[in-house]
């Protein structure tokens, strides 16, 4: 017994002890101007997870060491919430902000960093049992007719009509989707409600929609599972994903009415021919891009922040690093299947970042 | 202090020792808190689920849309979903439990008896996402044939009529049936065994065979015990997660066919609450979890009911 209670006071000095008594190693000090490590936190989008993991490690060994990122990918819901509770210095998102959201947070401001595409992945295997590769051919109105339940067999005349070298089967087409929120969805969604004025009625754009056909897999991998199990299946996932993992994808005809295929440059180039329409907040919806050589089912990836910044010290950095990433960093993007932007998009970009001020008006450049 | 404890019925008449009134009145402060947390979770569920119960009343739970862009939410489908899938595995894993423990506590000798019993409470200890992945891509292709096989000779069948997908209602209760396997047995195997010999030994003296003996005297004498058990694996069924999200298609749809897509209420508010940002989405995926809490209480005083009216051991 008097054993037991020695141990049980020893325990109890330990956690006094090393709660309150002991001072703690020298802490790095945040806001004291040069010299010091500043720790920048973001949370948000998992799309861009691995690209900004990145451009974090390099510009932190490279460029200034001086400065630590801690991005948590949440999901652009959470990283959206975070930054409007001012819980973190910044939000990352793959949707644009709703009205709701802009009105709540009206300093909030939204900056492309780099876009990504969304491709139409499939398993089918043609009539003569020959699994089809990447390369068939979707028109925007077959792509929502076959989503909306309208087009139910592979070999439907306005499939077959775009690909005169494919023996497609008589087979019925199995659709999938994400079951998850994602911006994935979000891009995918709002493509097809600007091509099909039926999808726009019925089911409109969004990160969360009720699909009319086809069933549901959590995440990329889970539609790219249902893919692989399912024959004759089609569905959405991100493009990074799919050259990957090696799945076959579509070329969709684009507004110009040709067929292009989801690449890097492809999508860079829709970047470039929709940047005379770039709206105010620079939320713009990259779908469905004008262009000959665009791809039109791709979207920006945003960084939040606001006009104003709270600490001017993470404000200077947060600039200086995301104008690196917007003009050194792009090379990692390509390597890692993101797509930079397109050039004007980047000069207006670097000009709204230039533009921050912070701790009530002091130009952050 | 101590007369408090005395009035509720906890100390003794005459214990007067310091360190019982200490140690019983911690142990009453540990159950309460318990009771408390339930009450806590129940009211914090009825709080965040408050906008969504003001607009939509009743609604929420007879509409079958669910519609996130133009904000109409309808849990019919996912209670439709949750529920039958989870009575489904208990009808399945139930008699397979039920004889698995016959055999186990009768029958299997002691080397097959222990290491048997080992694994199959080794199924209930495997996590629930490898349970999806392994259904996933293995189970679902096997299933898919027996879909197929189905669908052809017995497509009339109002349960085997639309397309075998492969992923959908059935695949979801299959992978629950294995899932719950676990809970069913084990207790059943633990009741049965508990049963006195002197029943087994009158019955077989009376003349009747094994199999009389264990059908009229051993299980209605276990009664109880095994339906706690088949209670205890509904719960688990009920809110099951990963395993059934991937693999039950997720499509809030009702119908009766076996190989369509469904929903269940706890696949739905995983699938969606990350990404949910408008308020009143939050609020019906909330509602969803109140949904899902009222069902499983419910289910549970349903299954202490059904327990009671069975006796106690030994009476009809």
């Amino acid at each position: 017994m008097k054993r037991r209670l020695w141990v049980l006071w020893l325990v109890l000095v330990w956690v006094l002890v090393a709660c309150g008594g002991v001072k703690p190693v020298a802490k790095p000090n945040f806001d004291q101007g040069v010299g010091k490590l500043v720790i920048i936190t973001g949370a948000g989008a998992t799309f861009p997870y691995p690209l900004y993991s990145k451009w974090f490690y390099v510009y932190s060994k490279v460029v200034d060491p001086l400065v630590r990122f801690n991005y948590q990918s949440i999901g652009s819901g959470g990283g959206i919430r975070q930054i409007m509770a001012r819980t973190v210095d910044f939000g990352a998102s793959d949707a644009i902000l709703s009205e709701e959201e802009k009105a709540a947070a009206p300093d909030l401001q939204m900056f492309p960093t780099v876009a990504g595409g969304v491709v139409v992945a499939y398993h089918l295997v043609d009539a003569q049992g020959q699994e089809v590769g990447t390369g068939l051919r979707l028109t925007p109105d077959a792509l929502a007719d076959i989503f909306l339940g309208h087009i139910t067999r592979w070999n439907d005349p306005r499939i077959q009509d775009v690909n005169p070298d494919i023996a497609l089967p008589d087979a019925p087409i199995s659709v999938a989707h994400r079951s998850d929120g994602s911006g994935t969805t979000f891009l995918f969604t709002h493509y097809l409600a600007q091509v099909s004025p039926e999808w726009r009625e019925k089911v409109g754009g969004g990160k969360a929609v009720n699909w009319p056909v086809g069933i549901g897999g959590k995440g990329n991998e889970g539609v790219a599972g249902i893919l692989q199990q399912q024959p004759n299946s089609i569905g959405y996932v991100e493009l990074a994903y799919a050259v990957q993992n090696q799945m076959a994808y579509a070329f969709i005809q684009n507004r110009e009415g040709n067929f292009v295929e989801p690449t890097v440059d492809s999508i860079t180039a829709a970047s470039d021919a929709y940047a005379a329409e770039m709206p105010e907040d620079m939320g713009q919806l990259l779908v469905n891009a004008p262009g000959k050589d665009s791809y039109p089912i791709a979207g920006y990836t945003f960084i939040l922040l606001y006009k104003d910044m709270p600490n001017c010290i993470k404000a200077r950095k947060i600039h200086d690093f995301m104008v690196w990433a917007l003009t050194e960093g792009d090379v990692y993007a390509r390597s890692l299947l993101y797509a930079p932007l397109g050039a004007s998009v980047e000069k207006m970009v670097i000009e709204r970042l230039d533009a921050l001020t912070c701790q009530g008006g002091r130009p952050v450049k | 202090m101590e007369h408090l404890l005395q009035a509720i019925g906890i100390l003794g008449p005459t214990r007067k020792n310091r360190g019982d009134v200490l140690f019983e009145g911690f142990l009453l402060l540990m159950a309460l808190t318990l009771v408390g947390l339930v009450v806590f979770l129940f009211f914090e569920l009825v709080l965040g689920s408050w906008p969504a119960i003001r607009a939509f009343g009743v609604r929420f739970v007879t509409s079958r849309t669910w519609d996130p862009v133009r904000d109409e939410y309808g849990a019919l489908p996912a209670m439709y979903g949750t529920i039958v899938s989870s009575l489904l595995a208990l009808a399945v894993a139930g008699p397979v439990g039920l004889f698995s423990a016959v055999f186990l506590a009768e029958f299997a000798p002691s080397w097959l008896e222990r290491p048997l019993s080992f694994l199959i409470e080794l199924l209930a200890s495997i996590p629930s996402v490898v349970y999806g992945l392994w259904g996933l891509f293995v189970m679902v292709p096997l299933l898919r044939q027996v879909e197929v096989f189905l669908h052809q000779h017995a497509g009339d069948v109002p349960l085997f009529s639309c397309m075998p997908w492969g992923i959908g209602m059935l695949a979801a209760v299959v992978i629950l049936a294995i899932m719950i396997l676990p809970y069913s047995t084990a207790v059943a195997r633990d009741v049965i065994r508990a049963v006195p010999r002197a029943q087994r030994e009158a019955m077989l003296a009376l003349g009747a065979t094994r199999w009389e003996t264990i059908w009229h005297v051993v299980i209605p004498y276990a009664r109880s015990g095994i339906v706690g058990g088949l209670m205890l694996a509904l719960g688990r069924a009920l809110g099951e997660t990963m395993a059934v999200t991937m693999l039950i298609g997720n499509r809030p749809d009702i119908s009766l066919c076996l190989f369509n897509p469904a929903y269940t209420l706890a696949s739905q508010i995983a699938n969606e609450f990350t990404e949910a940002t408008s308020e009143i989405y939050l609020s019906a995926l909330v509602e969803l979890g109140l949904v899902l809490f009222a069902i499983t209480f419910l289910m549970n005083i349903l299954a202490r009911l059904l327990v009671l009216s069975m006796g106690t051991p030994g009476r009809r």
